[in-house]
């Protein structure tokens, strides 16, 4: 019996090494309404992939087949590229603690586990590509990271390197506004916020200097100091700052800090970014926003409206969406873009929230976030249009392999909830 | 981009203000598809509105619509919908202590309270709900207490309470669950809540048999309250998602012989026949909640399998503590209706089975002559994600206009 069962795990694990190793062999699916992102849809469309990338894409006879390639027929399906969410917290991740307000020393990294449910009710809803951050609670609450959410016995095998020479594969996050006030007073009002920001920002313009003075020459270096390190990747441009903010002035003062240091900014929820679009596209920041079903809940959300999407077109702003699970439950993410539309934004750009915005908003628009040849071969199969109701997702595949399939129970439950599958929702988001 | 701005708010002040109301008599709404929820829908329908009331129903080419009549048109045309279960207009979309009233905390068993008393009729999410087709709305206390109060049935439009009520007191909101615990030292477990709960049942029955027999007795609003649960003349609306709390909330109802309504039910998959055996509805967790608490377990396809098994089943918003502050029953029931219950199930559940599981079906949940003139139009399917609402009427009177 011992050994039997032996056996049944030996097997298992083998059957999973297969699934994995699958990619090898070309994989052609056929037949799909196919939106590639960065081109116009293709109604009877071909997708290749090989080696977990994507081979070739376009219209049936225009794609040369492989031989001996895996071939799935797809007709009447819809095939996009897997989506890309610029801000969640699925993977049971922590951030900064109340012993500071600023900790950009501190990476969720080093908390997530990879073997979260949360990770397989992402890609139930058809997200691929992830941006996790820790809180809002504090000005700086540390490292954001991005990850694919696919299995993995490590964090390291699902991360998504943006510059392999300086090891970023995140952002830092930030906040203003009410949610990393404290109540010991520090920081009590606005004011001192931006204050502690710019602060902590000129310190490390010194600390920056410091090392150009050094030359490389190591007796001259300053002493390492992880929470500088990462500020100096900011102030570089290596290192993205993603700002949770709602008010219009807020988002304003959000700007001008990324001005006065000259960091990159992705503004997140911007709430009420209607307010002030011209000015956020005028400064170039990128906009990431949320969709919900009323405004309220918190007195800096009364004006979250979903004409949101449609005024940052509108002013010409590069707009993505994200869930910020859980506040939307990654299953529901294409229904965020679709309330978009309803309410004016194009079919076409908010697809690009979707996917390829996210991407820039995350440096990793060369990997993720449209289907072309070259890129990695993430992809969702939906059973009709993105934006209907009735639609699910049928599929979702991570470079080559299938990480969920709704024709199989064991996958599907994650999709629908059911007994006992989300054991360990912990909610540490923190706001108040 | 300054004067779009301020046109844009302008605009929304207007759609999101409750004082926004035309008074228009006598109306004409004409639909490409009409759900009366009455019998099938209707090609090609007509529904003419006098004086607050439906006229008259049917097809374009049997009803002709008389001079004087404003006209309005849609591709689909509704009933007003219902939300079944909500706490909008005690609980407001500010989220500070000043709006928030619908849980007391001071005690754990209170059905004295009543929601006529603290319900808000000018609430910005009452008219939020409004513009999003829900026209009536089952409102009160929350869950979070053994017996948190009594709800009341109203109309999403109207500036007092008593201006648009339908019923002043309609149902008792208990909870089971671990949920009471954290909003009260006692009772701190499952058992004690219901073993103070039996109590107090034990309490109102003596009282409702001296009240019964005209015997002297000094008034008890408490023991009042529950005497008329235990005399069915009001239900009982328990919240109660784990399968252990549902099956207590049935050996409790059975004990004591009262009317009731499950609410939430986020496992009731697990005990379909214990629920269907004891005819007893389910106004269902909204299917998008969060999977987290007692609801972990919760699953998009519940709404369909009671459906299944013939229990009468409704929509509703539900609670929510932060943002965003309410759902859309509407939104609910779409997400139902794409996970097994489909288009007719969903609708008729947000219409016609709502209005039967609240006993208002004599006014509203079907396009019927007589009935009040509660009438929604949309420029699509009612449940995909991009329609839009057109306009709303409520009791004759266009109360939200988007054409």
């Amino acid at each position: 019996m011992k050994r039997l069962l032996q056996l049944c795990i030996a097997l298992m694990v083998l059957a999973g090494t297969t699934h994995l190793q699958a990619q090898e062999q070309a994989h052609v699916f056929e037949g799909a309404q196919i939106i590639p992102i960065t081109g116009e849809p293709i109604e009877n469309g071909v997708l290749v992939v090989q080696g977990g990338r994507i081979v070739a894409v376009g219209e049936a006879g225009d794609v040369r087949i492989p031989r001996n390639a895996v071939r799935i027929d797809a007709t009447g399906k819809v095939m996009m590229p897997g989506l890309v969410d610029t801000h969640s917290h699925i993977g049971e991740g922590d951030g900064g603690d109340g012993s500071s307000s600023l900790h950009p020393d501190v990476r969720i990294m080093d908390t997530i586990d990879p073997r979260s449910g949360t990770f397989r009710k992402a890609v139930s809803g058809g997200i691929t590509a992830v941006n996790i951050m820790p809180g809002s609670g504090l000005l700086m609450s540390g490292q954001t990271v991005y990850v694919k959410p696919k299995p993995a016995d490590t964090i390291e095998e699902m991360l998504i390197m943006v510059d392999e020479e300086n090891n970023i594969y995140g952002g830092l996050k930030m906040a203003n506004g009410t949610n990393p006030l404290r109540s010991n007073g520090s920081p009590g009002t606005r004011a001192k916020s931006a204050a502690l920001v710019r602060e902590m920002f000129v310190e490390a313009q010194e600390y920056k200097q410091k090392i150009e003075d050094a030359e490389g020459d190591p007796e001259k270096m300053p002493s390492r100091d992880l929470k500088m390190e990462t500020l100096v990747e900011v102030l570089e441009g290596k290192r993205i700052v993603h700002n949770h903010t709602h008010r219009h002035d807020d988002i304003l003062t959000a700007i001008r800090l990324s001005k006065e240091f000259g960091y990159r900014l992705v503004l997140q929820h911007v709430s009420e970014g209607w307010r002030v679009a011209d000015e956020i596209a005028e400064a170039g920041a990128q906009a990431s926003i949320i969709a919900l079903d009323s405004p309220g809940g918190k007195l800096e959300a009364i004006n979250l409206l979903n004409i949101n999407g449609r005024e940052l077109e509108e002013a010409g702003v590069d707009v993505a969406f994200h869930t910020d699970d859980p506040i939307v439950d990654s299953r529901f993410y294409l229904r965020s873009a679709a309330l978009g539309v309803q309410q004016g934004m194009s079919r076409q750009r908010a697809l690009e929230a979707l996917t390829i915005a996210g991407a820039r908003m995350m440096d990793i628009e060369d990997r993720v976030g449209s289907l072309e040849p070259g890129k990695d071969a993430d992809f969702i199969i939906l059973s009709g249009d993105p934006f209907s109701v009735y639609t699910h997702v049928e599929q979702t595949w991570i470079e080559g392999n299938k990480v969920f399939d709704r024709s199989n129970p064991e996958d599907k439950k994650y999709a629908t909830g059911g007994y006992e599958i989300f054991r360990a929702a912990s909610h540490n988001h923190v706001h108040e | 981009m300054k004067y779009s701005a301020a046109s844009l708010m302008t605009a929304i002040v207007v759609a999101f203000s409750g004082i926004f109301s035309v008074s228009e008599a006598q109306i004409a709404v004409k639909g490409e598809t009409v759900y009366t929820m009455n019998g099938s829908a209707i090609t090609n329908g007509v529904v003419l509105i006098n004086d607050g009331k439906i006229e008259a129903v049917g097809a374009a080419s049997d009803i002709s619509i008389p001079n004087g009549y404003d006209v309005h048109e849609a591709k689909v045309v509704t009933p007003g919908l219902i939300d079944a279960h909500t706490v909008v207009g005690l609980a407001g979309y500010y989220n500070q202590n000043h709006d928030q009233d619908q849980l007391e905390t001071s005690n754990a068993i209170q059905p004295e309270l009543r929601a006529i008393d603290s319900y808000n009729a000018r609430e910005f999410l009452v008219n939020y709900l409004n513009n999003k087709g829900i026209t009536t709305i089952h409102t009160g206390h929350g869950p979070g207490a053994v017996i948190s109060g009594q709800t009341l049935i109203t109309k999403t439009a109207g500036e007092t309470v008593e201006e648009s009520l339908i019923e002043p007191s309609k149902m008792l909101a208990m909870t089971l669950g671990s949920g009471i615990r954290r909003n009260f030292d006692s009772p701190g477990t499952r058992s004690k809540a219901v073993a103070v709960l039996r109590q107090e049942l034990i309490k109102a029955k003596e009282y409702a048999e001296k009240r019964a027999s005209g015997e002297d007795q000094s008034r008890n609003l408490k023991s009042e309250a529950l005497a008329d649960l235990l005399d069915r003349e009001i239900t009982a609306l328990v919240t109660a998602h784990t399968a252990h709390d549902i099956v207590t909330a049935l050996r409790i109802q059975e004990e004591f012989g009262f009317d009731m309504v499950l609410d939430g039910a986020a496992e009731a998959y697990l005990v379909i026949d214990e629920i269907e055996e004891a005819g007893v509805p389910v106004i269902i967790h909204p299917p998008m909640i969060r999977p987290s608490g007692d609801a972990k377990n919760a699953n998009m396809e519940t709404a369909a399998k009671l459906a299944e098994a013939g229990i009468p089943i409704a929509f509703q918003s539900g609670y929510e503590g932060y943002v965003p502050k309410s759902r859309i029953a509407r939104y609910e029931a779409a997400i139902a209706a794409a996970n097994g219950l489909g288009f007719d199930g969903a609708m008729h559940a947000l219409t016609m089975g709502a209005a039967e599981i609240l006993g208002i079906a004599n006014r509203v949940g079907s396009l019927e002559e007589g009935k009040d003139a509660d009438v929604v139009l949309f420029d699509g399917d009612p449940f995909e994600y991009v329609t839009n609402v057109q306009a709303v009427i409520v009791n004759g009177k266009v109360t939200f206009a988007n054409e």
